[in-house]
Order: structure tokens, then sequence, then C-alpha cells
């Protein structure tokens, strides 16, 4: 019954899309931590920000309300803070999904500081893949993304930063 | 020792609000639109930590304030960030050396939070934070070398705005009753232990871009028992006039 009733919210999150990134759910972003039901038979939706002030945030509690609320009316979104997000938790999948649609993925692991800090980032153009591309800022369209130049097909492009 | 927490998270919430509300005017403003872009992603990542630490900082005191009660309906004398974040923002290189200041700063501050922090909730927020501010800090620092090691109108310009600021910056260390008490608590850091290391890291920068770092000639205080200067009170009354037009609007 709790199973069922937990199995039933998740698989309705992971049709709930990230604004900014619509081909990908909150669920493929890692950004959903868990679900649990509480002592008052509340389920509790555990929901991660990718950044602390990123806006859409408050558009994705709304929409995971107005999602859940078509058959759960005992339930509510809990923001959580800690373990702090991480592209880490992309999967490859999703990662392989960014790319099909523009997007170069986070690549490398976050532990790596010298990766984090661009001393070392090897991105490939998602269109062409080449390897010679150069940063134009590292603040993008939104907060998750940096700003791409390919140098040989010219385009620019996203890059989702690793966090 | 509810109170000291209370003021310490204040200090933390004010600090990124007002500075987060500073770089929001150059919003359409940004010297290219990538600079445009990159100070309006840091000013929602400032406002993003703000909100967290405000929230927080309502709940351990206990009296029904949020952060919207702690951000707009408090006065000037009320606010406890540190003087450096509300001084006018200047020409881009005032700025950019402002937030080299303080991102080498508030990197330090909320690493030590993380690994220290018995509460929880305060260690949570700043390891988050911590991710954000690297980039922040490495966007800063990269444009201070990039303006001391540039033209020689860049480098003269880039060294006064360094000149300027500098006195500002030995609050930042200033320990007081308040932080004495978070320390001896686990709560907080002595601020006073990260100034040696925040040296270091300037002098590094500083050296890179050729510039020189100031004599100490005295230290600009206030900010932490709400004295501040004239600035904070235009951008209160700019920040804070809608809610308080209209008390709870939503659109
Ligand atoms: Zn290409």
């Amino acid at each position: 019954m709790v199973e069922e009733r937990l199995s039933r919210i998740q698989a309705c999150l992971s049709n709930v899309q990230d604004p900014e990134l619509p081909f990908l759910s909150i669920t493929e972003l890692g950004m959903i931590r868990g679900c649990e039901i509480d002592q008052n038979g509340t389920a509790v939706i555990l929901l991660t920000p990718t950044y602390s002030g990123c806006p859409a945030t408050d558009a994705i509690q709304d929409d995971i309300s107005e999602a859940v609320s078509e058959f759960e009316t005992n339930f509510r979104v809990k923001l959580v803070h800690s373990p702090a997000w991480t592209t880490d938790w992309i999967d490859n999948d999703t990662r392989e999904k960014m790319k099909r649609h523009g997007i170069a993925p986070p690549d490398g692991n976050s532990a790596d500081k010298a990766f984090l800090l661009g001393k070392e980032r090897k991105v490939s153009c998602p269109r062409c893949r080449s390897a010679n591309t150069k940063m134009i800022s590292a603040f993008g369209s939104t907060a998750c993304k940096a700003h791409f130049q390919c140098e040989s097909c010219l385009e620019p492009f996203d890059h989702f930063k690793c966090i | 020792m509810e109170n000291h927490l209370h003021a310490g998270l204040l200090r933390l919430g004010d600090d990124v609000l007002i500075l987060a509300q500073r770089l929001g005017e150059w919003c359409g403003h940004g010297p290219a639109l990538e600079e445009d872009i990159a100070l309006s992603n840091v000013a929602l990542d400032l406002l993003g930590q703000a909100r967290a630490f405000l929230t927080l900082a309502g709940e351990r005191e206990g009296n029904g304030r949020d952060e919207d009660a702690l951000a707009y309906f408090r006065t000037d004398r009320e606010f406890t960030n540190a003087l450096l974040v509300e001084l006018p923002n200047g020409d881009f290189g005032d700025t950019i050396m402002r937030q080299c200041l303080f991102d080498q700063f508030a990197l330090l501050r909320y690493e030590a939070l993380s690994a220290q922090s018995i509460d929880k909730e305060v260690s949570a927020i700043a390891a988050k934070a911590v991710k954000e501010v690297r980039y922040h800090a490495e966007h800063s620092s990269q444009w201070v070398i990039r303006l001391g090691d540039g033209t020689s109108e860049s480098h003269h310009r880039i060294q006064k705005s360094l000149n300027r600021l500098w006195s500002y910056t030995g609050e930042l260390f200033a320990d007081d009753a308040v932080t004495e008490s978070l320390a001896a608590d686990g709560l907080m850091p002595l601020l006073a232990n990260l100034q040696k290391p925040w040296q270091e890291a300037m002098n590094q920068i500083l050296l890179e871009a050729t510039l020189v770092m100031p004599e100490n000639s005295g230290t600009q205080t206030g900010g932490r028992s709400g004295l501040h200067t004239e600035h904070l009170s235009y951008l209160l009354a700019e920040m804070q006039v809608l809610p308080r037009t209209y008390p709870g609007a939503q659109w």
C-alpha cells in the first residue's frame, strides 16, 4: 500500500520537466532526493535546488504540486540543502540526452577541483564533437550553464557546469 | 546563545543580500553582454544564499519572522552587513575589485562553516555556497589579473580601486562578542583565523596582476553593529519600496 503510493508519486515526478531544460525531468537532473511517508501519513517529497538562487526552484515546486495533486491530496514538498546538489548525480543516459539537444554535459567529477576551475577543462562541441573549444564566459544563460564556442565549426553552445 | 546564532546568521545573510542588490544594478549596464550576464548570475547565487541564511535566522530567532520580514521590514540600523558590500558600484574595475576581495573572504568563511559548524543547517547551506563561490572567485580574480596586468590605463585604475577599498577589508575579520561566543560553541569560525589565508590568497592574485597591496592605514568599521555609510539607506529605499508600499504584494 505504502509502496504503491510512493511508486506512483515517483513515477509522476519523473514526468515533471525542468523549466529551463524542458527535455529533461527533475528526476533525471537528480533534484528529487527521495519520497517518504511521515508519522502523520503525509507523503513528503524531498527536493534539492541545483543552485541556491535558481529562480526555477519555485516554479518546480508549483509544477510538482500540480502534478501530484491529481491523484494525491496528502503531500508536501520539502526543500533539502544537504547533501548539496552535484552534477555527479546526472547519469550517462541523461548526459547523452543533453548532447542531442546541443548542450555539452558536465564532464568529469566535481571532486576534481582543477577540473572545476577550468585548469583542465576539455569540453567537446555537442554538434561536431571537436575538442577544440573555448570558454566565452563561465556564466551562461542560466546559473547552471557556461557559454562556450567551438573553434572548429564556430557554433556557440551551452556547457552544463560541473559543480 | 540562541540570540548570538540569530545575529551571526543575519550577518551572513545581510552580506550577500546587500551585495546581490548592488550587483543587480549592473543588469542591463554591463560593459559587455557576457559580463552583464555574469554579474547577474553571481547576484542570483548570492540572493539564493541570502534567502537560505535569512530564513534560518528567522527560524533560530523563533519570533515568526521569515526571509521577507527580515529583508524588507528592517531599517538600516538593523542591518549588520560589512560596509564593503554596501559601497556604490563605481566603475567596472571598482565592482570587480570589491567582488574579488569579498569572494576570497566568502570562500574561506563558507569552507570553515561547512567543515566546522555543529549546526547541520548552517553547514549545509555553506557547503552548497562553497561550490557557487568557487566560480565567482575564479571569475573576479581573473578579471583583477586581466585589468592589473593589462594596459597602463587599466592597471592604474584597478590599483586605485584597490587602494580605495582596502580600508574596508579589515572589518571582514573583526571579531566581537557575537563571533567569539559562536566560535566557543562550535557554530561559526573565529574571523581572525581567516585573515592570514585571505591575505595569502590576495597576495597571489595581486602578484599576478602586478598590483601593490596597500599599506594598512586604518580600518573602517561599524557595519556589524548597524552603523553604516549613507549609501546603505538609499540602497534599502529602492530594495524595500515595493513590499513596504504594497505589503504582501504578489504577481
Ligand atoms: Zn563544433
